[in-house]
């Protein structure tokens, strides 16, 4: 594919650009700067562990938390897998081995969560309300005297809906539960405080803050309480034994400056975004029937807009908005031909689900864009509707339940 | 995901969208597939002297189902019920070249032309032909 006409991006919850200012932060530790950040007997490995410590005090001080917290890893996915088996190995011989976590969490929370059922956990999956959130109530009364760990996320991937974390956090405190949270959406999007939202371990990564990708941390609380882990990679004793491995200093580095970046812009930059998110949201619902926002409004992040068109498929859609790049829930654009589970589980109809698509707005989105991209999806919502059986049915005054389908 | 060709043109210049009038006695509407499944196809063809005179349909699904219908209603266009009844899956899937995971695409069209002639059929008095019944 040529670059000469790319699309419109707007699927920054996927991943993002890194911000030029990063990847100028990060050049010179691929060129000039190559030590490795564990050779204690030289300049570079000194340069490299200089710069490691740098990037680790910036994303401590965005979560308000403490450098030696820190863990880098190399992405989101691992975080996830070393917060939740970390846990698990470490409170299992306590005879800890039951887990809290949502239907609606991310796969590598889920997949993690199965994998040890199968070695002896037991796990409540929290159902989502239509809202999408999970209520403190629901965590508290999940929680169980063998309960070793909540694993609740902050925002969602699919919907940008944002869990009540303060109050999940004081729930699991109070029962004296270890909470960790999927915070990979949310950090450098919404203010993360580790200490007001009462987090235990946090996932985050680098590529969806404008930073590298190959690149994430674990946030793991030292005092009150102090969390112990059990390594999952072994070898050099690397991040105090927590993960070994050679560090990605040139990716640390990059992800250190975007979380500075994102801290000191974070207040202007989510206040345009969500504005610029309003304008497009607010035209689509107005100028579009049966436009229907799924999950709540209120408690979202500011970039994220997840909405169905009723009547229209999901991936039809997409192949006439081929000028512009965002995700769907519909079945068909993955290969297990299941509309979105996070959308299923909050009680959206099939069709609703199948007629989803997942707009994230970020850094470097403008309004002539968004204007752009709304014309585009009410023209081509309305000339697939008009090829639409389901639509004529409606317009019909047809109840599309009353019908009798040959599911196939 | 890569489209072919065929199945892009298919999608944005379908032939023959629309609808006719389904009292009709000529007419004969096939409707198969379900929300849930994300795959809905509305294929109707009106029946003149035993041949197939004209052809819509609708479809709520994705490119390849679109397709997949759009070429159906091309191809049956003056072929006689019998030689309708004979088109085959996996002809239309050979000819918009569609992949493994969206050949049910191509099951639904012909199941969605086996049922339009099964309902014009019935319309016309004749028993439904049971090899014409769906097979899934």
């Amino acid at each position: 594919m040529t670059d000469t006409k790319r699309p419109i991006y707007l699927d920054y919850a996927a991943t993002c650009p890194v911000d030029p200012r990063v990847l100028e932060a990060m050049l010179p530790y691929f060129s000039d700067r190559y030590g490795n950040a564990a050779s204690r007997t030289h300049v570079f490995g000194w340069q490299a562990e200089e710069a490691v410590e740098a990037a680790r005090r910036e994303i401590a001080t965005s979560l308000n938390a403490d450098p030696k917290e820190i863990t880098f890893t190399s992405g989101a996915t691992e975080s996830n897998n070393l917060a939740i088996k970390g846990v698990i190995e470490y409170l299992a011989e306590a005879g800890k081995k039951h887990i809290v976590t949502a239907v609606t969490e991310h796969k590598a929370v889920l997949d993690t969560c199965k994998h040890l059922e199968r070695h002896g956990c037991e796990v409540t999956y929290l159902p989502v309300a239509q809202d999408g959130r999970v209520t403190p109530e629901q965590v508290a009364a999940a929680i169980r005297p063998d309960t070793a760990l909540v694993s609740l996320m902050i925002a969602n991937n699919e919907t940008g809906v944002l869990n009540p974390v303060t109050e999940i956090g004081a729930a699991c405190r109070a029962a004296g539960v270890l909470f960790h949270t999927d915070a990979v959406q949310a950090f450098g999007k919404i203010p993360v405080d580790v200490e007001a939202m009462n987090i235990d371990l946090a996932s985050l990564s680098a590529h969806k803050l404008y930073g590298p990708k190959g690149v994430g941390a674990l946030y793991i609380r030292r005092r009150k309480p102090r969390v112990r882990i059990a390594p999952q990679l072994h070898g050099g004793g690397h991040e105090r034994g927590t993960r070994s491995g050679t560090l990605n200093v040139p990716g640390i580095v990059g992800f250190g400056y975007a979380a500075k970046l994102a801290r000191e812009e974070l207040a202007s930059e989510s206040a345009r975004i969500l504005e610029l998110r309003e304008h497009l949201r607010r035209r689509l619902v107005t100028e579009i029937p049966h436009a229907i926002v799924n999950g709540s409004l209120e408690h979202r992040l500011p970039g994220t807009l997840n909405i169905s068109f009723a009547y229209v498929e999901g991936e039809s859609l997409l192949m006439g908005l081929k000028d512009i790049a965002v995700s769907s829930g519909s079945a068909c654009t993955s290969a297990s031909l299941e509309p979105s589970y996070v959308l299923r589980a909050m009680g959206l109809d099939d069709e609703l689900a199948h007629s989803s698509l997942r707009i994230t707005i970020g850094r470097f989105t403008t309004r002539e864009e968004l204007d752009f991209v709304a014309d585009l999806i009410q023209r081509e919502v309305a000339r697939l509707r008009d090829m639409s059986p389901l639509w004529e049915m409606v317009q019909e005054g047809i109840d599309l339940r009353t019908i009798e389908w040959t599911p196939h | 995901m890569a489209y072919s060709n065929k199945v892009i043109d298919h999608y944005e210049h379908p032939r023959n969208v629309g609808s006719l009038d389904k009292g009709d006695a000529s007419v004969g509407t096939g409707i198969v597939g379900a929300p849930a499944c994300g795959d809905v196809m509305k294929l109707q063809i009106k029946v003149e002297n035993g041949v197939i005179t004209d052809a819509k349909f609708k479809t709520y699904g994705c490119g390849s189902a679109i397709a997949s219908s759009s070429l159906v209603t091309e191809w049956v266009k003056g072929m006689s019920v019998d030689q309708a009844m004979q088109i085959k899956n996996s002809q239309i899937a050979e000819e918009l070249s569609l992949p493994p995971v969206k050949i049910h695409c191509s099951v639904l069209a012909e199941d969605a032309i086996k049922a339009a002639i099964r309902d014009f059929q019935q319309k016309q008095g004749a028993a439904p032909d049971p090899e014409s019944e769906p097979e899934h």
